[in-house]
């Protein structure tokens, strides 16, 4: 899509524009020309035009977690709006679209509709009152006898209607209610309805558009030789070989490695190739799988920083009737999002537009700052649909370099990387190496707890500033504040510095954390002696919301009834993200070739009050999904000091045909609104496990839990 | 010169017949609704029908294409069976892997208007989703093919 027609799109006449604005003292609506003069920061328009459309712009990216639909059902549902007259539209990167919450345009933590409610709801209030206003004026009777409903202003009295369309201009020229009214809950019409999501047509018929989709006047495209290895500097290249490759218009030098600018996507590829670069051995060559994992273990033994020391663990250790110890590792992996990272961009001397899938708005404006020197002003960027996020779309490495080639090109450049890139120039989910102690009681109540985890630090380079006494907030997430009562809990990090660079993936430290919490916590109710779900229960006195969704689980998977023959139970919990999350899964294990079938998942989530239920449900089945395909499958693999892991091929992901029976069970309560998109995944690898031991007696520690690891600890025992 | 037919029309492009299927469908005739997923057959992001066939377009030489009916995610009718199943069952999440998997559901039911689960699971099970829209995909091909025996 073309820019001229991405401003078609985008262009609407005159009518009524809201804006959101967060000052110090709360949320404050905004006209649009109040908006204009920037003196306050607003986060989200809604619009409404003469044709009686209502355009909701959306400061938060679509990744598939269904926030195109969800956030305009916020505004539809207080503006009492006709579904069918209401579109979308992606906002441009800005200060004035900034998550009110975080002061940052930036899609992630599983925060879209947590941060938005409330500022959407005001806005679609604000204006419903408007026009209310708009309607009694124009009638020249009592405000409290018009209504709204369906687009529509109703005075029942007299039988007159009026569309938004007609009122829209009239009301622009109202003031802004303060402190409009919000609907009570019983008084919702989309919020906690399945309304259909407004991307899907689009995206069965083919026509929505993701970043690699952009096409814009005069691009070339670019491919980029990358050091095979970390730190590796480049030995020898031929640009004039690679020049004279038919189409090929320019060699860029990079910060890391050359681009081939060419005409067409196949030539930057015979560019590439043609250029022959030769590489040295890198910083790191002994760097491998085996290498990795000793380095962790090593890490064990040293002294780390203190993320939590609760009571005396030393002391109740001493005093333990029952004491056990696990090391648990955890790999590296990879996002893999369907789409590889793209970006489109056009550096002129006195203007930068961007089209981008990202999730960070606010990063790839920074970034264009910084590469093209030009003004916030003079920066457009565009988000396009993204082909999955994860994560992954949180780095703008690829805009820099998209910005960058452009620039050095004075071309329009879209940069696709390879699948193969995409796998070895990751921010991976860190690696995880844990050592675990606990301790019960007599009466086998857990006494102490305590946990040393070493994990490279995923804030220390997006945020360091987010790192307090050496602790990364990602690596001990879940585990500081875990659930469970514990008299005496102790949380150690040891923070592992490698070449590998490391990022946020689907539920970030949850991810590590759930499963050794969730399979430890296990491994001491059978030491105790005690029912799996029992020990649990008995640990959350007054947790009651973690209890809820624990029992959920247990009463819809027959917990107290004996599995299918040959098939082990296994359940876990974890609360993230602001949603208490508990599951169930059947798992039989063939110990002759080490395999695994997971049978059924049984999933409770209590997320507070929520807006779409088939997103939720859809949105959790997904993250177990990718939470099971990563307990199961993958890894990435090191060697010479590189990324061995380069495509499907070798990064296994679990396909359809392994994919169980999943349930979901949204448990309806009063609690604080929590998050969707991971929550979801953080308990299916515990799960598993647990469930595995259960069928087999095998306690699985390493994931992933592929048939060799499953062989390994059948033959420890 | 290539000459290409693609959902009925005639195309003719300057391009090397090595070049694969994919990279001339989207970004020579800018027919994008085809993805790129993996350029190894791995994902099946890319599948178009090759005179009715489900084929992976990234390791398809164009070349080899020619003389071919190809049939690409715009090319099957908005009405078909298989589409309209998929916004019912409301499969998209991300929506990327979307076209290849929709290609690939249409080419199984065509061959097989009545799919066991089993035959849907093996025919489908080269088509990687990473949002775990799985469940969704085998409900909507059921729906499609109940709705093609009307």
């Amino acid at each position: 899509m073309t820019r001229r027609e991405f401003l078609k799109k985008s262009l609407a006449g005159a009518g009524l524009t809201l804006a959101v604005s967060i000052t110090p003292f709360g949320p404050r609506l905004l006209s649009a020309q109040e908006a204009e003069k920037g003196s306050f920061s607003p986060s989200v328009w809604l619009q409404i035009t003469p044709d009686n459309i209502v355009t909701v712009i959306l400061n938060k990216c679509e990744m598939g977690q269904g926030v195109y639909t969800s956030l305009p059902m916020i505004v539809a549902d207080e503006l009492e709006a006709d579904w069918k007259q209401i579109r979308f539209k992606p906002a441009p990167a800005g200060e004035k679209y900034i998550d009110p919450a975080w002061g940052m345009q930036l899609t992630g933590g599983s925060t879209s509709v947590r941060h938005m409610y409330e500022p959407l709801r005001k806005a679609g209030a604000a204006a419903r009152e408007m026009l209310i206003s708009a309607a009694a004026q124009t009638w020249k009777v009592p405000v409290n006898e018009c209504l709204a409903s369906q687009n529509k202003v109703h005075h029942a009295k007299s039988g007159r209607v009026l569309t938004y369309g007609r009122l829209c201009g009239k009301a622009s020229k109202l003031p802004i209610p303060k402190n409009p009214s919000l609907k009570r809950e019983n008084q919702f019409r989309f919020i906690g309805t399945s309304t259909p999501r407004l991307d899907i047509p689009d995206k069965v018929s083919g026509k929505a558009i993701f970043g690699t989709d952009v096409f814009v006047p005069d691009m070339l495209y670019a491919a980029i030789a990358r050091p095979p290895v970390f730190g590796a500097k480049v030995i020898s290249y031929d640009k004039e070989a690679a020049e004279k490759v038919s189409g090929v218009y320019k060699v860029v030098p990079m910060d890391h490695g050359m681009a081939v600018a060419a005409t067409a996507i196949d030539l930057t590829w015979k560019g590439r190739d043609a250029l022959n670069a030769k590489w040295d051995k890198g910083t790191h060559p002994d760097l491998n799988n085996e290498a990795l994992e000793k380095t962790f273990l090593d890490h064990l033994n040293k002294q780390g920083a203190i993320a939590l020391d609760k009571g005396n663990v030393k002391n109740a250790l001493s005093q333990a009737v029952k004491k056990i110890e696990a090391t648990y590792i955890l790999p590296y992996l990879a996002h893999v999002t369907m789409e590889p990272m793209n970006c489109t961009a056009s550096v002129s001397g006195d203007r930068c537009d961007i089209w981008v899938p990202t999730q960070n708005h606010s990063g790839s404006l920074q970034v264009a700052e910084k590469v093209t020197g030009l003004k916030v002003e003079q920066i457009h960027i565009q988000t396009t649909y993204l082909g999955g996020g994860f994560g992954r779309r949180g780095f703008v490495d690829y805009v820099e370099e998209a910005l960058q080639i452009s620039k050095a090109t004075g071309k329009p450049i879209k940069l696709i990387w390879t699948r193969e890139e995409d796998i070895q120039n990751d921010f991976y989910r860190p690696y995880n190496c844990c050592k675990i102690e606990g301790g019960v009681d007599e009466k086998g109540r857990l006494m102490m707890w305590s946990h040393k985890i070493v994990a490279p630090s995923v804030f220390e380079h997006f945020a360091p500033d987010r790192l307090k006494n050496g602790i990364d907030p990602a690596a001990v997430e879940g585990i500081v504040n875990m659930e469970y009562e514990i008299p005496n809990l102790y949380v150690e990090y040891v923070k592992m510095d490698l070449p590998i660079p490391v990022g946020f993936w689907r539920s970030v430290g949850n991810s590590h954390n759930a499963f050794t919490k969730e399979s430890f916590i296990d491994e001491l109710a059978h030491a105790a002696k005690k029912d799996p779900l029992e020990f649990r229960l008995s640990h959350l006195a007054n947790r009651r919301s973690a209890r809820r969704v624990l029992q959920v689980v247990a009463e819809k998977i027959a917990w107290g009834k004996p599995p299918k023959k040959g098939q082990g139970r296994g359940i876990a919990l974890h609360f993230s993200f602001g949603s208490h999350v508990a599951q169930a899964a059947e798992v039989s294990v063939n110990k002759k070739d080490g395999t695994i079938k997971v049978h059924k998942v049984v999933c409770a989530i209590n997320c507070g009050p929520f807006v779409n239920p088939n997103i939720i449900i859809a949105q959790v089945r997904g993250a177990i999904i990718m939470g099971l395909s990563a307990a199961l499958k993958e890894r990435v693999n090191f060697t010479n000091g590189g990324v061995e892991t380069s495509n499907f091929d070798n990064y296994n992901e679990l396909r359809m045909d392994e994919v169980p029976e999943i349930e979901v069970h949204i448990v309806r309560s009063k609690d604080k609104m929590g998050g969707i998109g991971e929550p979801g995944l953080p308990p299916i690898a515990p799960a598993v496990a647990n469930a595995v031991f259960a069928a087999a007696g095998i306690r699985l520690r390493h994931l992933p839990m592929i048939p060799q690891t499953v062989m390994e600890a059948t033959k420890k025992g | 010169m290539i000459s290409l037919e693609i959902n009925g029309k005639k195309y003719e492009v300057d391009v090397s017949p090595d070049v694969p299927l994919l990279w001339v469908i989207r970004e020579y005739l800018k027919l994008t609704g085809t993805k790129f997923g993996c350029g190894v057959a791995m994902c099946g992001a890319c599948t178009v029908h090759l005179d009715g066939k489900a084929q992976r377009s990234c390791i398809t030489q164009v070349g080899s294409a020619q003389g071919k009916k190809i049939t690409t995610i715009e090319g099957l009718p908005e009405d078909h069976p298989v589409k309209k199943a998929w916004v019912a069952e409301q499969v998209p999440q991300c929506g990327y892997c979307q076209p290849g998997q929709i290609m690939q559901a249409a080419a199984l039911l065509s061959e097989d208007p009545n799919p066991t689960d089993e035959k849907i699971i093996n025919f489908m099970k080269g088509n990687l989703c990473r949002c775990g829209t799985y469940p969704y995909i085998k409900r909507a091909i059921k729906r499609a093919a109940k709705e093609m025996k009307k």
